[in-house]
């Protein structure tokens, strides 16, 4: 059952892929639960739809679903798969082996996880068309190194004998496409394939995804949390929630006129903005980064003379992609990292540069709040234990004290009183941040340093927590310094703007000035890069930069 | 029958109070093995703790011939110096069992502080603990506490401290181990932040996520001790007579052999008997808490 690589000959608009009433379950503590309600769609040659919704709606799991398979304790309740007139629910193992890989090809969200660290890119493309007996090693090679060229990577000659870890994230992204690409797949399945990306980055993945689709002249499910990203790709979308079909039309017209009031919501996000703080930038500084380096042992510098100032009741947002130093900056300032050079003074007084040397009041009045809740917050700890802590041991606070108190937090950040008996993993993703956002509270701090909090969260859900952070700054008079990857983010809450590259401060000022043209180069090609809701918007930055040689 | 057992049981148990709802999730969640191993270890606790009652002589007390027949005075027979057989064993659980116990809680004491330890300092804390834990595997441990013991002399406290020193390298491995990919994590970061003294970290932050693979542990170097303190025994460096012992009642009863007596096996089966019951119940939990499911 192999292509026979006639599939640019192949009609367009010969429908590919038909799901009739699909419906699939998922093993839990209370037996079988569907998580995926019935569900039709077809989908033709050349046609990209995309699978929007937050986590938990099931659009990975109907994705994988068009490839007849289901993860673990979940399974395909009923309906039916038509993969080109062939039912793939009865289709036997080694027939889906057989299709696997060869006509329907998958890009998993990340591609670090799914390549084999042990062998070479060249090695793990060529596997799938010689297993399939597609073509031979050779021939498979050359086609590599013509999908790799298309796929902009450097050196496309050369690039398949690196190993993953030699090439970074976003060419690992597009060697995986290119890998999908091996056997000129009819269908093919991405899976959230840029939301590990920096925005510079992104954009890169999703020229090369189109390219895939259209020289394959293929099918492609587009599975994502991003509706500005799904704008770009996909001619089709489908909203789901709950496992359940929200909404469904033809991409423009569902984005011009949405019809669903959650698809409105979804449309609507990142429309939070801050009122600029009337801040005294000249006496009242609460936190003070005076010409800092730092390195790791005895490595290269990782950060290069950073002098950045915050604020009493400001808001500073650090930008900048990975590896760019913005959250070593955090280290230092936190103490975990002393700087190798330069100071970090707090409220006019100089900080020791260990965290073990300073003074508890220091520690408190610094605290931070991280990226992955999960992981910020103690798993065997209940909820009244982890915020607690920082009462009694900063503020000594009695018990009785201790339990108004922590009544008084969970209300601040719209919580229950009642999650104070609570473990974290019976609270949801948002839920975790928002008490990691109380832990800190409870401290009662001057400073918070929020490092990527919204980056791991849904985006309806990152909304509300960026809008519970802009309330509390307004009525606790707190500073933030915000670091992260999404300008979107810092459009909602920043006061002030810091650009970071390669370890250096690129350019900094109000956010009014900083998102007004001229902009520094690289600020520039930052702000291009966010992708917008407009479905033309890819194109039009395609055009611009290969018109001004910027894309590579 | 084995429901209305099963039901009775845990009806029985619920009335106990706390322990209840423990009991009845394992009656409920855990496989036949696991129950089987489950009920060999409760009836040698129970045989140890109630020895002075159960027992029909004192535990040094001559009530015959040299290895006599069993018979209804002497249920399992007499020893080689015409103590009852039973009493013997009764007390000899207690012995063992409580010996065995005191030196493993000792052992992941210090194998568990020192783990946790260099794993949340690094550096050269770890590097030295590390260092010195590796010295301490290199010799073989029975030749190690044969040498300390026959120095130190072959008092209780002595064989305890000695035993858990030389076996607490093996927990401190472990719990390094496990305490390593716990570090890391960000409730670390903010306790450590927090300004929180090392001890706190230890005990509230890394214990509580370490503590399931270190409870399997405990069962299985439990036997390990226990089988340790009976081959010490058996060797006479272990307990001394008269006090009761599973290994020194093999070795003292050993000649029976010769002479066609069963005598010197009875002990040796219930050595056996306690390591099978305990390991049953290890396996399941190493199952458990490895995260292996069968598949639905």
């Amino acid at each position: 059952m192999k292509s026979d690589g006639t599939n640019s000959n192949a009609r367009t608009g010969e429908t590919i892929l038909d799901m009739r009433n699909v419906c699939i379950e998922g093993y839990g503590e209370d037996g079988w639960k569907t998580i995926v309600e019935p569900i039709s769609f077809q989908l033709k040659r050349g046609e990209v739809l995309g699978l929007i919704g937050e986590s938990g709606a099931g659009k990975s799991t109907l994705g994988l679903s068009a490839m007849g398979f289901s993860r673990g304790g979940c399974r395909i309740r009923e309906g039916e798969i038509l993969f080109d007139g062939m039912d793939l629910r009865k289709a036997s193992e080694t027939k889906l082996r057989d299709l696997r890989g060869a006509r329907i090809a998958y890009v998993a969200q990340s591609a670090a996880a799914s390549f084999n660290p042990a062998y070479r890119l060249l090695d793990q493309f060529v596997e799938a068309p010689v297993l399939h007996g597609i073509s031979n090693a050779r021939d498979a090679s050359d086609n590599a190194v013509r999908l790799y060229g298309e796929m902009n990577l450097p050196e496309p000659e050369t690039i398949g004998f690196r190993y993953p870890h030699q090439v970074s994230g976003g060419q690992l992204q597009r060697a995986m496409i290119a890998m999908a690409m091996s056997c000129k797949p009819d269908l093919i399945i991405f899976d959230e394939p840029t939301t590990a990306l920096d925005v510079t980055t992104q954009i890169q993945v999703l020229i090369a995804i189109r390219k895939a689709i259209e020289s394959a002249n293929a099918a492609a499910i587009y599975v994502t949390h991003d509706l500005a990203v799904v704008a770009q790709m996909a001619d089709r979308i489908m909203v789901l929630r709950h496992g359940r079909l929200v909404e469904e039309g033809e991409a423009r017209s569902l984005l011009a006129a949405p019809k669903q009031e959650y698809t409105r919501q979804l449309l609507n996000v990142r429309t939070e903005r801050k009122d600029p703080a009337q801040v005294d930038r000249e006496k009242d500084m609460v936190l003070r980064v005076r010409d800092v380096s730092a390195r790791y042992g005895k490595g290269a510098r990782v950060l290069e003379n950073v002098s950045v100032d915050v604020a009493r009741g400001e808001t500073v947002a650090v930008v900048g992609e990975s590896g760019s130093g913005k959250s070593t900056l955090a280290r230092v300032i936190t103490g975990l990292l002393p700087p190798y050079e330069g100071q970090v003074s707090f409220q006019g007084e100089e900080l020791a540069g260990g965290f073990a040397e300073r003074s508890k009041q220091d520690l408190r009045q610094l605290q931070m709040i991280y990226q992955m809740p999960d992981v910020a917050l103690n798993p065997r700890q209940r909820i009244f234990e982890i915020l607690g802590r920082p009462l009694g041991f900063y503020l000594g606070m009695e018990k009785g004290r201790r339990r108004e108190r922590i009544g008084e937090l969970l209300r601040e950040v719209e919580l229950p009183e009642n999650y104070a008996e609570r473990f974290p993993y019976e609270l949801s993703g948002g839920e975790k941040q928002r008490i990691c956002i109380a832990r800190a509270l409870a401290a009662e701090p001057r400073l918070i340093i929020c490092d990527e909090v919204t980056s791991a969260l849904d985006q309806l859900v990152s909304e509300d927590i960026l809008k519970l952070l802009n309330r509390l700054q307004k009525t606790l008079g707190l500073s933030y310094l915000f670091i992260t990857h999404d300008l979107a983010t810092v459009k909602a809450v920043a006061d002030r703007i810091v650009v970071m590259l390669q370890g250096r401060v690129v350019e900094q000022g109000e956010k009014d000035e900083m998102l007004k043209p001229p902009h520094h180069e690289y600020t520039e090609l930052l702000l291009s890069s966010v992708p917008e809701m407009d479905p033309d918007w890819l194109d039009r930055v395609t055009t611009e930069r290969t018109a001004s040689g910027h894309l590579g | 029958m084995n429901a209305f057992v099963a039901s009775s049981m845990s009806t029985f148990v619920a009335s106990v109070g706390a322990s209840a709802s423990a009991f009845g999730w394992f009656w409920r969640s855990s496989p036949v093995s696991a129950k089987i191993g489950a009920a060999i270890v409760f009836l040698w606790l129970f045989a140890g703790i109630f020895a002075g009652v159960l027992a029909p002589y004192d535990e040094t007390e001559i009530v015959g011939a040299v290895w006599q027949e069993w018979s209804s005075a002497t249920p399992l027979g007499t020893d080689q110096l015409g103590r009852d057989l039973l009493t013997r064993i009764l007390y000899g659980a207690r012995n063992t069992i409580f010996i065995a116990l005191l030196t493993t809680i000792l052992s992941f004491f210090i194998g568990i502080t020192c783990g946790f330890m260099a794993a949340a300092l690094g550096g050269w804390t770890d590097q030295l603990l590390s260092r010195i834990v590796d010295i301490l595997l290199s010799i073989p441990i029975l030749i190690f506490s044969l040498m300390l013991l026959s120095v130190l002399g072959t008092s209780v406290p002595v064989l305890i401290v000695v035993l858990a020193m030389l076996d607490s390298p093996r927990v401190f491995r472990l719990a390094r181990s496990v305490s390593m990919d716990i570090v890391v994590m960000d409730y670390v970061e903010v306790a450590r932040l927090r300004g929180e003294k090392l001890w706190w970290i230890m005990r509230r932050e890394i214990l509580p996520n370490a503590v399931a693979p270190l409870i399997a542990e405990f069962g299985l170097r439990f036997c390990f001790i226990f089988l340790l303190i009976s081959a010490l025994s058996f060797l006479g460096l272990g307990l001394q007579p008269p006090t009761a012992d599973w290994g020194s009642m093999v070795r003292e009863n050993a000649g029976a052999i010769s002479f066609g007596i069963l005598t010197p096996l009875i002990p040796a089966l219930a050595i056996a008997s306690l390591t099978i019951g305990v390991n049953l119940v290890v396996d399941w939990m190493l199952h458990k808490t490895s995260g292996l499911r069968d598949e639905v």
